[in-house]
């Protein structure tokens, strides 16, 4: 694909976004399983939260 | 009204008292202009068409550094907590504040702005459209300026952090104050600007302590 | 008959509600990412004067637009906080700030990637990435007054009423920067008018990005809200141990 005499640009314009978006996600699914694995090892430290008795 | 007269008073002469804070700002304000020929060169053309950048930006750091302590004596004595329980409305109180603190370090940054224009070759012309743009322009920095300290109050290295949130808030007044300034020198005039100028001081003026008071609110509770 | 942020004001209910949606806004975003990328690149014209580097726009207005629709959120999101007391506002806050800060950065690089070819600089200060860059400037202070406050209660506040001084500013700070824009340079005003050809791939890509954001929002909040139970949870464990040990020092 011939994207003329700036084709660097545009593929380091695409690459750019690229990277920051996966970064992004990645984090975001980090974090998520990070917050899960405290909550769980504080349940399992015998805390229940008090809406869980139900 | 004795309320908001006995308040001014008071923050007036706290100030004069303090002496110190407005000599540190006005010292910073002759320095940095001072730097300015040292870093880019002694050219007098280059200065003269730089000068009006150059005295509003360096205002405007100067008057940063005394902007944190509007509020912060008055809440480690307990006295914002009086104020706030008092018969004067939170807002009224936060205007006066800002009122006090433009008296006595924004009027004088504004008297000392031609005297270093001196310094920068600033255009003959330009020095009565400067006096008026900078006393127009600084009711903003200091109406502004509360609303950050009022936020940054109770946070350590709390004069960065102040900087860093109220100084893109700081670009309108820039823009208009050094458009009037520059255009004074040119044939179109200053006359747009500087009404536009006039325009944001007061909206900071009627908009700004109610942030600010809403912030004061949150700070002490 | 509840509205909608009535009934998302439970974070229990909102965890159900985000875990079944997180998917479809997942799903919705890919499809159209893809489809706009092949639009963009196969579908689309070069442009009459830019040539293919035109293409670069099909990612920079889509960031301008979030870094700008994201702000419009918390804005929103601070109002909820301060004058509704919805509970779930601060979460959306705090949520979408470094996300908006991260869109905005994309912007601005992609903004001074198209700008190269076009005008020779790395960076021109016209009007629409002057704005574009005090944008930036917002969410950073937004973000470090946040960080700057150890009690979450009262930086949830602070943060929303500098959220709400910032959107109402913001239109002076716009129309200041085009003022001085037009004072020292003729307008360098780049796509002003888009072609017809253009304006499906940008439209799809706008819409992806956006889902993208939606997606990244709730994940981001949902993260959040696991968060504060964790915290609540470890206050509840040194509570109850201070009232043990009080106990046993009153025997």
């Amino acid at each position: 694909m011939d994207l003329g005499p700036h084709a660097g640009f545009i593929w380091i314009s695409y690459a750019v976004v690229a990277v920051t978006v996966a970064g992004l996600i990645v984090w975001l699914l980090a974090d998520g399983w990070k917050q899960r694995a405290d909550l769980e090892a504080l349940e399992r430290r015998g805390v229940k939260r008090r809406s869980s008795n139900k | 009204m004795t309320g908001v007269w006995a308040l001014l008073h008071r923050d007036l002469r706290l100030a004069v008292r303090e002496g110190g804070a407005i000599g540190t700002a006005l010292g910073f304000f002759l320095i940095v202009v001072s730097l300015m020929p040292l870093g880019l060169g002694p050219d007098l053309n280059l200065l003269a068409r730089i000068a009006a950048g150059v005295l509003w930006i360096a205002l405007l750091l100067a008057a940063l550094l005394s902007l944190n302590r509007i509020f912060e004596a008055d809440y480690e004595d307990g006295t914002l907590d009086v104020l706030a329980t008092g018969p004067l409305p939170l807002e009224l109180v936060s205007a006066i504040k800002a009122l006090a603190h433009w008296i006595t370090t924004g009027i004088p940054l504004a008297i000392l702005a031609p005297v270093l224009g001196i310094l920068l070759n600033l255009d003959l012309n330009a020095y009565p459209v400067l006096v008026g743009t900078t006393l127009v322009g600084t009711p903003a920095v200091s109406f502004l300026g509360a609303v950050g300290a009022a936020l940054t109050m109770k946070t350590r290295r709390g004069g960065l952090l102040l900087a860093l949130i109220v100084l893109p808030l700081y670009v309108p007044t820039l823009i208009f104050g050094i458009s009037a300034v520059s255009a004074s020198a040119g044939p179109s005039g200053a006359g747009s600007s500087f009404l536009i100028l006039a325009a944001v001081s007061l909206v900071t003026m009627v908009l700004g302590p109610v942030a600010a008071a809403a912030a004061l609110r949150i700070q002490i509770q | 008959m509840q509205t909608l942020t009535q009934r998302l004001a439970n974070p229990t209910r909102f965890m159900e509600l985000s875990a079944r949606l997180l998917p479809w806004f997942v799903a919705a975003s890919a499809i159209l990412l893809v489809y706009g990328l092949y639009l963009s690149f196969f579908d689309s014209p070069p442009d009459y004067q830019q040539g293919e580097t035109v293409r670069i726009m099909y990612i920079h207005v889509p960031c301008a637009w979030l870094s700008m629709m994201i702000y419009g959120l918390i804005a929103l999101s601070s109002f909820g906080l301060l004058v509704f007391r919805h509970p779930l506002a601060d979460v959306s806050a705090k949520a979408a700030a470094p996300l908006g800060a991260a869109f905005t950065f994309l912007a601005l690089v992609t903004g001074s990637l198209w700008g190269k070819p076009m005008w020779g600089t790395y960076w021109v200060w016209d009007a629409r990435l002057t704005s574009v860059l005090l944008l930036f400037f917002l969410y950073l202070g937004l973000i470090a007054l946040r960080s700057a406050l150890e009690d979450e209660g009262a930086a949830a506040k602070l943060t929303a009423v500098l959220a709400l001084v910032g959107v109402t500013l913001l239109p002076i700070i716009k129309f200041s920067v085009n003022w001085w824009n037009t004072l020292h340079q003729p307008s360098t005003d780049f796509g002003a008018t888009v072609d017809p050809s253009m304006r499906l791939p940008l439209l799809v890509m706008a819409l992806a990005f956006t889902l993208m954001f939606f997606a990244m929002h709730l994940k981001a909040m949902r993260n959040e809200i696991l968060r504060r139970r964790a915290k609540a949870l470890r206050t509840q464990i040194i509570m109850g141990r201070d009232r043990l040990a009080a106990q046993g020092a009153a025997e």
